[in-house]
């Protein structure tokens, strides 16, 4: 297929369906972050990514027969694989035997939270968590080095005079979208702090967080956006996030457990816990929000550069 | 009056149902475009929203009844707007409707006869 943005939305389908067949098997918060991050935020920054790249692909300058035959070894040896593996569902495969009686069993006394999901992923394994954040800081990192936005600050009446033909072209858009922002939002944030509860957490809310935010820089123009949303206060929010969450962990040690044990932040073994998970998400929330702002502003940001670039070489 | 919300929902379920079909064979069938969109995006909110009514009025629960409610504001606002969005970007880039099949038989065959 040489059309980018149809591959890109193939892309995208795919995330969906994967999203509907994790919730088929059960997986609600799988599903939910894959229907968040694979099938909405990710498809958007491809998109953004096409309009900086161009939108069809390049005449391949390498034999693809070779790829071909290494793909289809790789996937029968993969294949080959498989089916040493235990029965699908099977009682006695390892992962039913060995963590995960004791998550389902004990962790209603020792952490304390009726979503089992989220007391894995935050109290269980919350170092494996802590490395999860600290790779997105890191991508926002990179995206900050990589592309530097060569700023030429435009006047306000420029911007003025943008606001209102975007606002001609965009009304009913517009119209909508403001109306659904807030939602959006609130949504995000129930996402946020009911993810002890129900499906959800610091990464699902983040994105969302940010898709809210991304919405409205792509109808109202990114230098409204970029008022709205100060560039250094995300940067700032990205590292804030991934700082919370090792804080907690050093307090934590810092009160005589180990590292990230939640149990000893509070009087309360349980309520301790319940307190560690809040700030933990709250950081991961930070983190992913910002940086998924912060690489989209850039992005676009990049190609908005490049415009006026080429319209001053030509005036 | 069990009997009466029971005949009710499942009429709108099968309205619905056969909305959603037809937008399908409309997207395959249909010969542009806009005509397409049309198909995906009337029929979308029409058919899912009589299903969602018919699962409303088959719910027991409130919270389930008022779930459904939001999802059934949130679509009417979005699918219509998706829709504007796309048919707007589509004549933005000079994308010509098809007014006329007899039209658009007569351009092809000149075009293949040259």
């Amino acid at each position: 297929m040489k059309d980018l943005v149809a591959v890109v939305m193939l892309a995208g389908i795919y995330g969906l369906l994967s999203a509907c067949f994790f919730v088929a098997m059960d997986a609600v918060d799988v599903a939910f972050t894959e229907a968040s991050v694979g099938a909405g935020i990710s498809t958007l920054l491809m998109l953004v990514a096409i309009t900086m790249t161009g939108r069809s692909e390049q005449a391949a300058r390498h034999k693809p027969a070779l790829a071909f035959v290494v793909v289809v070894i790789t996937g029968g040896l993969l294949i080959y694989g498989t089916l040493d593996m235990p029965y699908f569902g099977a009682v006695d495969a390892p992962i039913q035997v060995h963590v995960a009686p004791r998550y389902i069993n004990d962790s209603m006394q020792e952490v304390g939270v009726p979503n089992i999901v989220t007391s894995v992923l935050a109290s269980y394994r919350g170092f494996d968590t802590f490395g999860e954040a600290v790779v997105i800081f890191t991508a926002g990192i990179g995206v900050l080095t990589l592309l530097p936005v060569l700023r030429s600050r435009k006047g306000d009446d420029a911007v003025e005079s943008l606001n209102d033909s975007m606002h001609e072209q965009h009304l009913i858009v517009r119209i909508v979208t403001k109306i659904l922002i807030p939602l959006i939002l609130l949504f995000a944030l129930y996402v946020q702090f009911h993810g002890d509860f129900g499906p959800g957490g610091g990464f699902q809310a983040g994105v969302i967080f940010a898709a809210a935010i991304i919405l409205y820089a792509m109808l109202f123009g990114l230098e409204v956006a970029r008022r709205v949303i100060n560039q250094t206060f995300i940067q700032f929010a990205a590292a804030f996030g991934v700082l919370l969450y090792g804080s907690v962990g050093l307090v934590s040690l810092l009160n005589g457990g180990n590292f990230l044990d939640y149990s000893v932040l509070s009087a309360d073994p349980i309520a301790g816990q319940h307190l560690g998970i809040l700030l933990i998400e709250l950081g991961v929330g930070c983190t992913v929000t910002s940086v998924m702002v912060i690489i989209f502003f850039h992005f676009a940001g990049r190609k908005e550069d490049k415009q006026r670039m080429k319209e001053e070489e030509v005036g | 009056m069990d009997v009466a919300i029971e005949i009710t929902s499942s009429i709108c379920l099968l309205i619905g149902s056969f909305l959603c079909v037809s937008g399908g064979v409309g997207i395959l069938r249909f010969p542009d475009f806009y005509t397409r969109m049309h198909a995906a995006g009337v029929t979308d909110t029409l058919g899912a929203g009589m299903i969602l009514i018919g699962l409303m009025l088959q719910s027991q629960d409130f919270l389930v009844f008022a779930k459904l409610v939001m999802i059934l504001l949130m679509m009417l606002f979005i699918n219509p707007t998706a829709s504007h969005a796309l048919a707007k970007s589509a004549i933005h880039n000079g994308l010509k409707p098809v007014l006329d099949i007899k039209e658009r038989n007569n351009t092809e065959s000149e075009s293949s006869s040259r």
